[in-house]
């Protein structure tokens, strides 16, 4: 028995582990900087955040253990049940939850808080990827893609509704799933030219956005001869594509809140009023120009750790949470992180790595969406802090301040690689 | 491609955060300093500026607080700008100004508001400034000068301007920096460093603790007291008999070459170039050109010095060998080339030996002496060249080099000066022998002239003039110390000296004689010319007097020109003989003199010109006669310009 659970060890995947320790480690780091009040006394001093924070990361090997001894299959077979808790856990929150910040996604517990939206995020991979690889499941058919997609829609819905949007974005990672697993391209060209429709919306307004969807739908028809659509096709997606873009505009001006049609303005630098502008800076725009500059102030190698004056200055604010890119940039400079970029690359990278090399569906899929979920909060946080998209208040896995998220994602990566240890028996 | 699309984008995705990491941090990221990091609160401590004594060990320049409101635009909110203008005493248009200038320079860093508030304004103000975010209360040092003269000397203390900041980064904005006098030319010895303090501030500004427990910061040196040259009993007493007059006395003792006095007058009161009003005060000093006080005329007056420059040929001609001591110049009322009248002179015996010469001042006998001079060398241009050297060397013709920032060159010509102005060799010395009496192209300051009279006391030497005695915990220049030779050989100086001597005993100053004094003198008297409406016109002499005394082993050494006092003994010569006597007895025995003095006022003859109407000049003038003029209390500080109710209006 001994030995046979030492051969059992070996057989995780190592690469991955080193990588999630030290992006914890790294993040613990950070946090410390960013978070402490006066001296250091003690790493574990739980009055301040960095010490809560080192008790959450002791806490997460408790958990590892946990998931890394529970038999493989467990996660296939009860996966319906985790979803369903998880589920019953976001509906809880309508009525038991506390508000912060204007969202109602926590329970509170003593002094502890928990936020449900962080562990629905693998409830749903699994859910799905154990849908996907149903044997009765037909992914090619309308009714059975519906339904996978309706699986992420129902916690989508409830964090929506909880006034979490930028959690709900998370789940359009899912889309990579389906791709991998077999969407039609279509789905591809037309996600892309949502995208690039909505953007040129925004920013030049839908007569433009029109006439340049004529254009690209014109010159289609006449250089596509042997596959092109028919004129009338091409009129109804002109039409479509027309009718998107006034949706999109018209959900930007009487749907989006103002805060969010200013983040959205700022990013594509719609505000032409200096006044208004002015006001942006200091308001909405403000973490972003003070992350920017603490970013920027920390030049080749930074200014060493726990020397930051921006971050001891706590000049951005939120800089434990989702603005602790800010720190990393300020206090190790270029190349401290760019190193954390790259460990965020080598990671998501080698999860799709062994995704790829799963024999079961089930873990294949799995691990697609833990690649998935890590890429797109890597993305939108890492992007927001830079300033290369519009602000989205979600975490970087693994380094923001919080017990939740941290166990979250633990949660996520070590089921595939409990998933990817067991892929040997799998036939 | 369905294995690789999110491969591809994270990849993708990576690059893309590198590269913004990059441009952020590497490309556009300026050189990272303590004292541009806006995280970083800089607070200055600055340190006593250095006191002034004079050479007696009498306080003339002391400091007093003083405060200056500050504004980091960013940083203010909403308030009572009603209430605020009361307590600062300013307009509400000025606020806006001056905020919006604030914000123009810098919305982070601090600039000055409101700069140099009465302690009065202060106590006031200091109570409310807490309602006031955004605005801050520096206090700095302002000079006290103890006195109410040396204006010219002492100097004053201004903001520092743009261009010097952007020189030397240790100024910031609203720092007082040295403008005049030797505020400006011992501003390094005076002003000390100023310490610093980093702090680091939170986002909402505030001070959270000294940054990295403040093993940045520096402490303040203090500046270092200084001792001058200048005898203050002296130089109130030269600004009395200056007061109504314009012109210049610099007084040095020849043994060391420290400046005794040096009166300007106009002045003015240094102590209206201090506070609020300094900007205002200065404008109106600098823009009055016609009496002109800020600028210095014992330094920056440069004339044709007129007789006193003869002796200067005497010595050159006596070294040149071309004349001894005996020879003898017959004078005609004038000298005659051929039988062309070259110049002009008074009546007086002949003919004359060098002593009669000098003591007479006789024109005949020194363009005799020059064009021997002169036309000793193959020709008239290499002459000149020997003459300009020898007088170079009495340091004429070039910056003397002490240690006040402002002065004139003064001109001794020399051959190729000519060849310029005639053309090569078409020149000879009959077309130059106003050179010989000190007028024509020979120029000098009156610093000049004292120095060069300094040399002649001292038989062939002179020390570099300086205003500098001594630095606290430090030596004075060298070049001060450094006895500096003329080309003169010493046996020369004694025939010449006699000559002078003579001017008090029986020549033209005899008249002006100190009892137990043994004065060396020589009278000058320069004319001159300004442009009226473009038309040339002459004006009133000026009158001029150069002396040391004693006769041996001299102790002062002393020039003083008076513009429009006509002869050289009516106003210069008895300056300087009051001076003199001051100096070296301490108490005025001849008070008639002296009550000639400041019972006569030049100031009518300075506003003829001005007048619009055709005026009388030299002889046919009559001099202003009024109330004796008193001098200033010590305690009693005037704060007006230095000029006499009589003065007409312009």
């Amino acid at each position: 028995m001994h030995s046979r659970e030492q051969h059992r060890g070996f057989r995780f995947d190592w690469i991955t582990i080193v990588l999630f320790l030290l992006l914890v480690g790294f993040g613990w780091l950070n946090i410390m900087s960013a978070s402490h009040e006066g001296d250091i006394v003690s790493y574990f001093d739980m009055s301040q955040l960095y010490g809560k924070h080192a008790v959450f990361i002791g806490l997460t090997f408790v958990l590892i253990t946990l998931i890394l001894s529970v038999e493989a299959k467990f996660y296939e077979r009860f996966s319906s049940v985790i979803y369903i808790v998880a589920m019953l856990a976001l509906v809880g929150l309508f009525i038991f939850g506390k508000d912060v910040n204007g969202a109602r996604s926590w329970y509170g517990i003593g002094s502890m808080t928990i936020q449900p939206s962080e562990f629905a995020k693998f409830a749903t991979a699994l859910a799905l990827a154990k849908y996907m690889s149903d044997l009765q499941t037909d992914m090619n058919t309308i009714k059975d893609q519906l339904r996978a997609v309706g699986i992420i829609i129902l916690p989508a819905l409830l964090i929506l509704l909880q006034n979490d949007a930028g959690s709900t974005i998370v789940y359009a990672s899912f889309f990579f799933v389906f791709y991998r697993e077999g969407l039609q391209q279509v789905y591809l060209a037309i996600a892309i030219s949502a995208i690039v429709l909505a953007v040129l919306a925004l920013k030049f307004g839908i007569l433009i956005t029109a006439v340049i969807a004529a254009i690209v739908i014109c010159s289609l028809y006449f250089f596509r001869r042997k596959k092109r659509a028919s004129i009338l096709q091409s009129v109804v997606i002109l039409l479509v594509c027309v009718s998107f873009s006034a949706g999109v505009r018209m959900f930007y001006d009487h749907v989006l809140k103002p805060h969010q049609q200013n983040r959205i303005s700022l990013w594509l630098r719609l505000e032409k009023d200096p006044a208004k502008l002015e006001r942006m800076k200091k308001e909405e725009a403000y973490n972003l120009i003070q992350s920017e500059q603490a970013i920027s102030s920390g030049g080749l190698t930074g200014k060493g750790f726990m020397q930051g004056t921006r971050t001891t200055g706590k000049f951005v604010p939120e800089q434990e949470t989702d603005y602790i890119f800010s720190t990393v940039g300020e206090e190790w400079g270029f190349l401290g992180s760019s190193i954390v970029v790259i460990l965020f690359m080598a990671l998501i990278i080698r999860v799709l790595f062994l995704a790829e090399s799963q024999k079961s569906q089930f873990s294949r899929v799995y691990g697609y969406g833990v690649a998935a979920i890590l890429f797109t909060h890597f993305t939108i946080n890492i992007g927001m802090v830079m300033g290369l998209i519009p602000t989205v208040g979600i975490p970087l896995p693994f380094f923001s301040y919080g017990g939740s998220g941290l166990w979250g994602f633990t949660i996520l990566l070590f089921i595939f690689v409990k998933l990817d240890s067991n892929k040997i028996n799998e036939w | 491609m369905r294995k690789i699309l999110l491969l591809l984008t994270v990849i993708i995705v990576g690059l893309l955060f590198i590269s913004r990491l990059f441009y952020l941090q590497v490309y556009k990221k300026e050189a990272y300093s303590l004292y541009e990091d806006t995280a970083i609160r800089k607070e200055f401590d600055y340190p006593k500026r250095g006191y002034v004594y004079d050479r007696n060990g009498k306080l003339l320049v002391a400091n007093q607080p003083s405060y200056d409101v500050m504004i980091i635009p960013r940083e203010v909110e909403s308030l009572d700008t009603l209430e605020f203008c009361k307590l600062l005493k300013i307009t509400k248009e000025d606020f806006i100004k001056k905020y919006r200038r604030a914000k123009n320079y810098s919305p982070r860093l601090p600039s000055p508001f409101v700069p140099q508030l009465s302690k009065k304004d202060y106590a006031v103000l200091q109570e409310k400034m807490r309602k006031f975010d955004g605005f801050y209360i520096q206090k700095r040092s302002l000079r006290d000068y103890q006195t109410s003269i040396g204006a010219n000397v002492l100097g004053d203390l201004g903001e520092v301007n743009q261009r010097t900041i952007k020189k030397q980064p240790y100024y910031g904005l609203g720092d007082l920096i040295g403008k005049q006098g030797i505020e400006l030319s011992y501003e390094d010895v005076l002003r000390g460093k100023k310490g610093i303090k980093f702090i680091q501030k939170d986002r909402f500004n505030k001070n959270i603790g000294p940054y990295k427990e403040g093993q940045f910061d520096t402490l303040p040196q203090p500046g270092k007291d200084i001792k001058i040259t200048i005898d203050a009993e002296l130089q109130k007493y030269g600004e009395l008999l200056m007061t109504n007059k314009r012109g210049g006395i610099v007084a040095i003792d020849p043994s060391n070459g420290e400046i005794l006095a040096l009166v300007t007058g106009p002045s003015y009161n240094p102590n209206l170039l201090v506070g609020r009003e300094r900007n205002k005060n200065f404008s109106r000093l600098y823009l009055d050109t016609i009496s002109r006080p800020t600028w210095d005329r014992g330094l920056q007056a440069q004339y044709p010095p007129g007789s006193p420059f003869k002796v200067i040929n005497a010595l050159i001609g006596l070294q040149e060998n071309v004349i001894t001591p005996e020879d003898k110049v017959t004078c005609r009322m004038g000298y005659y080339y051929g039988s062309r009248k070259l110049t002009g002179c008074h009546h007086h015996k002949s003919p004359v030996d060098m002593n009669a010469g000098i003591a007479q001042s006789c024109n005949a006998y020194f363009v005799t002496t020059y064009r021997k001079i002169v036309d000793k060398y193959k020709d008239a241009g290499e002459g000149m060249n020997i003459w300009a050297d020898h007088a170079k060397s009495f340091g004429l013709g070039d910056y003397l080099g002490y240690d006040l920032p402002v002065g004139q060159k003064g001109r001794i010509p020399n051959g190729s000066y000519y060849d310029k102005a005639y053309g090569d060799n078409r020149w000879g010395s009959t077309y130059i022998v106003s050179n010989a009496i000190g007028q024509g192209e020979v120029e000098a300051t009156p610093i000049q002239l004292a120095n060069m009279v300094a040399a002649i006391g001292n038989r062939g030497y002179y020390y570099t003039p300086h205003i500098i005695k001594e630095i606290e915990g430090d030596t004075i220049p060298s070049k001060f110390t450094t006895k500096r030779q003329t080309t003169i050989d010493k046996r020369h100086f004694e025939p010449v000296v006699q000559g002078m001597f003579d001017v008090y005993n029986k020549g033209t100053a005899a008249s002006l004689r100190i009892p137990g004094i043994d004065i060396c003198g020589k009278t000058g008297t320069a004319e001159n010319f300004i442009k009226i409406d473009s038309v040339k016109t002459q004006l009133t002499d000026h009158s001029i007097f150069v002396a040391f005394a004693p006769k041996d082993n001299p102790k002062i050494a002393i020039a003083v020109f008076v513009e429009n006092g006509y002869w050289g003994s009516r106003f210069a010569g008895r300056m300087a003989s009051l001076m003199i006597e001051k100096y070296i007895n301490g108490e005025i025995t001849r008070t008639d003199m002296e009550h000639w003095i400041l019972t006569h006022s030049l100031e009518n003859e300075y506003a003829k010109p001005y007048s619009g109407e055709p005026f009388k000049i030299n002889g046919e003038t009559t001099l202003q006669v009024i109330d004796k003029v008193l001098a200033p209390k010590n305690d009693d500080f005037d704060y007006s310009i230095q000029t006499n109710p009589n003065k007409p209006k312009l």
